[in-house]
């Protein structure tokens, strides 16, 4: 008996113990799509200071939910909230990181980039419109290819993605015809293909099925070295998709006139814009309650946008420009406060 | 306050609070199920159950139907119990009564590890290796055998084969179940009294005579609770066929087309639907279906062993 009351009072004590340490915890939860770099982030910033952040890729969905509740020190999506939704619930929201949507394709021989594909053809593909790859309108803008006379099989994604709303997004802008009968968002109503799960799933399908195309992250058809297509821009070029080609989206944009930091990149001007860029955004609450944590937070962000640049760009993302980075820092300043107390000088 | 000290006492009311726990677990399962449903089913009614529009936009578009995601759970289940359950009596009655006893005692070790794999192991291999497989060396075949222009066209095998798809979610599903049946199976042969074979052989049968007139019909009671046991493991299943089924929410006829079963369609889109209270409220009416179809099957199959009882009087 005296045994037994011993194990559980040590059993108690090492749980008490293990709770205080875990003391200087930030929590957030949210999109999957910058997962990579924000894991590489917060692991360096824990060897440098000691502080731990906590990070759960459940989908944007699930980062704007959690963040809502209050259940998590920031939540993080790559659909950005509308103003008034922020206001609603006492949020602000700032890009933290870029990437690109890329379509991939399975056809033997081809090389990456050399596929090129016009915003209609794209939509028309994605429609089930178009059957073959031979088709004559396909054929027209890429006479240097030989194109075999294999049906096409689209590859999107089953689960509710922040890739899939930029993509969509995309889509929606460019095609009236899309805009009416399909719409955009995390999840939508595919008109043709198949679904694969995750990222992954759309890049192992694509892989497996001759003929396939899909469409994934740039990061992740760079590391599987999957063949991707030039798409034509709105200036009317066709582009690669290449850190330069986000970069030049991304500063076209007009931040300083979006309210709550709300911009699309996808169909950005430029001359060498890739089409489907997007920003992924984190979400603070403007009061905060807990002092410490939120100043934390909020130092952990400042170190990623001035320490942060390589590692992003390693793993294929695009840092936010230096001038963006500043009117973030001006809405810390003037919104983010504890009690009446600013946090951010 | 004796009577609480008395051990007797104290056990059956221990057992029985187990017991009736589980009783109200699966009550409040139930309840929990149509309470987080409620704002689908005032919608959408009992015609969620005939429509496949399945449509998440946040406008004025968005709607939900069961149709697609019941049939995918229904011809998966149905393609995978016709391959296992003859395979798995065949199997088990090898391992019982022809088999030498080391070969039968590998093998059924074996079978019983095959058994513990995790599903999500066989969604894994079912996508990289087993899909282009049976892509390249079975739906391409009967797709070319479909395409000869003199034989009828099959609706069964319209459309370009890519692996993934029903045909092949079906047979993973299959050798999912295979192993788990034939233990149980295997497990109900083992109880038939040697006596009654004995005295079957003395009368002059064929081992094939013992098999299929003695020992099946002894243990048929077992056997159709092992068949139903599968059932139940393959209706449920989640990951092994999220990865190979294709994941769209379309009824066909051919066996080569994507689809989409009640399990994957909750795994898949669950985590993003949070936003939107009917998308959430749709899938959790999924769930509901999904719980029905179980206590369905569980019923019938004691509706069926029942009547059996009563046929063969009292075993």
């Amino acid at each position: 008996m005296k045994k037994i009351t011993t194990i559980i009072l040590l059993l108690f004590l090492v749980g008490f113990l293990i709770q205080t340490l875990d003391a200087e915890i930030i929590e957030g939860a949210g999109a999957s799509f910058p997962k990579p770099v924000y894991h590489k982030w917060m692991h360096k910033y824990y060897e440098l200071t000691g502080v731990k952040i906590n990070y759960q890729s459940i989908g944007s969905g699930g980062g704007i939910a959690n963040i809502e509740a209050k259940k998590v020190d920031f939540g993080a999506s790559d659909k950005p909230l509308k103003k008034d939704e922020l206001d609603e619930s006492g949020l602000i929201q700032f890009p933290m990181v870029m990437g690109g949507v890329v379509p991939i394709i399975n056809l033997e021989g081809l090389e990456p980039g050399s596929l090129k594909l016009t915003s209609a053809l794209l939509v028309d593909i994605f429609q089930g419109k178009i059957k073959k790859w031979n088709d004559i309108n396909i054929q027209k803008i890429n006479s240097d290819l030989h194109l075999p006379k294999l049906d096409i099989t689209v590859v999107h994604r089953a689960d509710g993605s922040g890739t899939t709303w930029i993509f969509t997004n995309y889509l929606d802008k460019v095609s009236p015809e899309w805009h009416e009968k399909v719409g955009y968002g995390k999840t939508v109503k595919w008109p043709a293909g198949i679904g694969g799960k995750g990222n992954e799933g759309v890049a192992s399908n694509v892989m497996q099925i001759e003929g396939a195309i899909g469409y994934v992250e740039f990061a992740y058809a760079h590391e599987n070295q999957i063949p991707y297509a030039s798409l034509q821009n709105q200036s009317g070029n066709f582009v690669k998709p290449k850190i330069e080609s986000f970069q030049s989206a991304a500063a076209n944009a007009d931040w300083s006139n979006a309210p709550g930091f709300y911009i699309v990149l996808t169909d950005q001007p430029g001359a060498e814009s890739w089409p489907i860029t997007g920003a992924t955004f984190i979400l603070i609450h403007k009061e905060q309650s807990k002092k410490d944590v939120a100043s934390e937070a909020l130092k952990f962000f400042d170190w990623c946008y001035k320490y942060g640049d390589k590692t992003a760009i390693d793993l294929n993302y695009v840092p936010i420009p230096d001038n963006v980075v500043k009117l973030v820092q001006e809405v810390w300043t003037k919104d983010v406060t504890c009690m009446g107390v600013k946090l951010w000088k | 306050m004796k009577r609480f000290l008395n051990i007797d006492f104290t056990f059956k009311t221990l057992s029985m609070s187990g017991a009736l726990f589980q009783v109200i677990l699966l009550i409040a399962l139930l309840v929990m199920l149509i309470y987080t449903s409620r704002l689908a089913i005032s919608e959408f009614g009992a015609g969620f159950i005939l429509s496949s529009e399945w449509n998440p936009a946040e406008d004025e578009r968005e709607t939900y139907g069961a149709a697609a995601s019941i049939f995918g759970t229904l011809v998966s289940t149905f393609i995978a119990m016709i391959l296992a359950v003859p395979l798995s009596l065949v199997t088990a009655l090898f391992l019982v009564e022809l088999a030498p006893k080391l070969l039968s005692n590998i093998v059924g070790y074996g079978i019983e590890l095959l058994a513990a794999i995790p599903s999500i192991i066989y969604g894994m291999w079912g996508l990289f290796i087993f899909a282009p497989f049976i892509r390249k060396y079975l739906q391409s075949p009967l797709k070319g055998l479909n395409e000869v222009s003199f034989l009828p066209e099959i609706p069964l095998f319209e459309g370009p084969p890519m692996g993934i798809g029903i045909m092949t979610a079906g047979i993973v599903l299959a050798l999912m179940i295979l192993p788990f049946i034939t233990a149980v199976m295997r497990d109900v042969f083992l109880m038939v009294p040697q006596v009654l074979k004995e005295s079957v052989y003395g009368l002059g049968a064929v081992t094939y005579e013992v098999t299929s007139r003695v020992m099946v019909r002894y243990g048929i009671q077992g056997l159709i609770g092992a068949t139903f046991l599968g059932m139940a493991r393959a209706i449920g299943e989640t990951m092994a066929i999220t990865f190979i089924i294709g994941n769209v929410h379309k009824i066909s006829a051919s066996l080569f087309s994507p689809a989409t079963s009640i399990a994957s369609t909750i795994a898949n889109e669950f985590a993003e639907a949070y936003t939107q209270p009917l998308y959430i409220q749709s899938l959790m009416f999924l769930g509901l279906i999904l719980f029905l179809i179980s206590f369905i099957v569980q019923f019938v199959a004691y509706w069926w062993v029942g009547k059996l009882q009563k046929s063969m009087g009292v075993q």
